[in-house]
């Protein structure tokens, strides 16, 4: 079960269908490099949410097979399931914030779920809460708060527990172009501490901004891959021009 | 480019539980906004007082024929007033002196002129109405025919006119009322539970449909199944050992109070119809079983749910 390639993700011809409708996911087959960074670009309806819920471990592909840190998840007991998406940080693409608890716990509420003790989650909870810009409303519930500052937290929620996967799914769709860089910035931070980072996003101009990312493109649920590279990727880490 | 905020890698890995305070954050804190507590507060109460009357009810029955299964009566059927008193004085001397006999009381004239008064007036004329001679006898087993002829063949010639039967047999409708009563008791009892585990399970249930959303957000972040539904659990039993106290604390404010009228009848016969402490802790239990039934709804319902979640 342990992992010989270092692979953090390993997709092989996977398709999903959501019940008896056609595939919106079909043959898809990528590895993703540990600590990279990399962009999941397509229309709206190409398949992008559903290939992240595949990578949160939301959803169980229709076929394929889908191999995580280094083992089959998909055959894998569901028991076995939450310490693997322990491992992972998830914004959700529409933030999925507790509505009854406040600013701060949510933010808290990975590191709570993982057994933290609570004098040691305080400080950096309110940490986070002050680099996204909210520590003013650190006690607000969800309800109360904008769509961008509700992303804010939910870009909070999961990058405090430093994942060793990020999968954010339009992670700025809702925040003004600095604020947008600036969430940037903070998973450039995160990744180079060491997580892989995965953000789904229809934004051309976001794609520039992060030099060193790869990018991977779905067209109608199918991921091109023209050079091979995110099927077979080089043991070095890769760069941009080997994914194009 | 600013400083990476400093992001804790003191996260455990392990499967570890939450603690009750932080399970507790997890859910709100607007405790007691919905259905739940009082409904199973009113369950509770009815539940206790009918377990209560229920349990008396029984003791009453099984006190009663106890004491009087062991009970004799002796009559002297004589119209004369000096032969009567001298038969009974006989009996009563013979009657001591019988090892199966562990206590008799001669009846005084007076006490049986007040159970009369009502019936024949006062001042009875003794001779005009000859009553007769009462001797309660208490036996050290039961007042089986065997026993009862055995005082009688004593009795034959000291006091002819001796007249010996069971306390039971006058009593026997009385006793087929009071079990009629407890079996009504019974079947009440055991509705009313199975109404109160329906009513627990259904505000369980739907205290838990607001809450759907929470449940598959946590079930995302990594919660695990027992996890989530021990957070779950944890609150609805909050709720229900809530309402199991208020119910509790009316259902035994009624139950007392109900208990001193019973008590201001004085009714010689009417003992032991008080709760011991068996029955007092089968009360105190009613209110944890609501816990444990809303407990364990959470449980499967939480489980239910996530189950249908990869
Ligand atoms: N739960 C579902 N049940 C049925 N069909 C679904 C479900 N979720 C998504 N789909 C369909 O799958 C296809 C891909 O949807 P998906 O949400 O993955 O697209 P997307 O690339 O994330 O789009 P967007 O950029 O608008 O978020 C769409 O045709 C959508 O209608
Ligand atoms: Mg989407």
């Amino acid at each position: 079960m342990t992992d010989q390639q270092g692979d953090i993700i390993t997709f092989d011809n996977v398709g999903l269908r959501y019940g008896t409708g056609k595939e919106v996911l079909s043959d898809v087959s990528f590895t993703l490099y540990p600590g990279s960074f990399y962009f999941l670009t397509g229309a709206s309806g190409a398949g992008k949410t559903s290939l992240l819920k595949l990578l949160y471990l939301a959803q169980r592909p229709s076929r394929g097979m889908i191999r995580m840190f280094g083992t089959d998840v998909i055959t894998l007991p569901r028991n076995r399931l939450p310490g693997f998406r322990r491992r992972l940080g998830v914004v959700f693409q529409d933030f999925r914030l507790v509505p009854h608890l406040s600013a701060f716990d949510n933010v808290a509420l990975p590191l709570r779920v993982s057994g933290v003790r609570e004098s040691e989650l305080q400080k950096p909870v309110a940490d986070m809460l002050d680099w996204v810009g909210l520590s003013h409303r650190a006690e607000a519930k969800p309800a109360t708060l904008s769509g961008g500052e509700q992303q804010r937290v939910a870009i909070a929620r999961a990058v405090i527990g430093r994942p060793d996967m990020l999968v954010a799914d339009e992670p700025t769709g809702n925040v003004d172009p600095e604020m947008a860089l600036k969430l940037l910035r903070l998973f450039e931070a995160l990744n180079r501490l060491g997580t892989t980072v995965v953000v789904a996003t229809h934004d051309v101009h976001l794609l520039k901004k992060v030099p060193e990312s790869l990018i991977m493109r779905l067209d109608k649920g199918r991921l091109s891959d023209p050079t091979g590279a995110l099927r077979f990727p080089p043991r070095r880490p890769p760069r941009r021009d080997d994914a194009l | 480019m600013s400083e990476a905020p400093k992001v804790t890698r003191q996260v455990a890995r392990g499967f570890s539980a939450f603690g009750g305070e932080r399970a507790a954050q997890l859910l709100p804190q607007a405790r007691l906004s919905g259905p739940m507590p009082w409904v199973i507060a009113i369950m509770i109460t009815l539940t206790v007082i009918a377990a209560a009357g229920g349990l008396a009810l029984s003791n009453l029955a099984s006190g009663a024929r106890a004491e009087l299964s062991g009970g004799a009566t002796v009559q002297i059927l004589q119209a004369l007033p000096q032969e009567r008193d001298r038969q009974a004085a006989a009996a009563e001397a013979v009657l001591a002196d019988m090892p199966e006999v562990s206590g008799l009381r001669r009846v005084p004239d007076e006490e049986l002129d007040a159970l009369l008064e009502p019936w024949l007036g006062t001042g009875v004329d003794a001779d005009a109405v000859p009553i007769p001679a009462l001797i309660d006898v208490r036996l050290r087993g039961e007042a089986s025919e065997a026993e009862l002829a055995g005082l009688r063949s004593a009795l034959a010639d000291v006091a002819p006119d001796a007249r010996v039967d069971a306390q039971s047999s006058w009593l026997r409708p009385v006793f087929s009322a009071i079990s009629s009563l407890q079996w009504l008791a019974i079947a009440l009892v055991v509705l009313l539970a199975l109404t109160s585990a329906a009513a627990v399970w259904l505000a369980a249930r739907s205290q838990l449909g607001g809450n759907r959303e929470t449940i598959e957000i946590i079930h995302l972040l990594g919660g695990s199944d027992s996890q989530i539904a021990r957070i779950f659990q944890r609150s609805i039993a909050f709720d229900a050992a809530l309402g199991g106290a208020v119910g509790l604390a009316l259902g035994l404010a009624a139950i007392l109070l109900l208990g001193q009228q019973f008590s201001g009848l004085e009714s010689g016969m009417i003992d032991g119809g008080g709760l011991q402490l068996v029955d007092w802790l089968l009360i105190a239990a009613i209110p944890l079983a609501g816990v444990v039934i809303a407990m364990l709804t959470a449980r499967f319902t939480v489980l239910a749910a996530l189950r249908k979640m990869l």
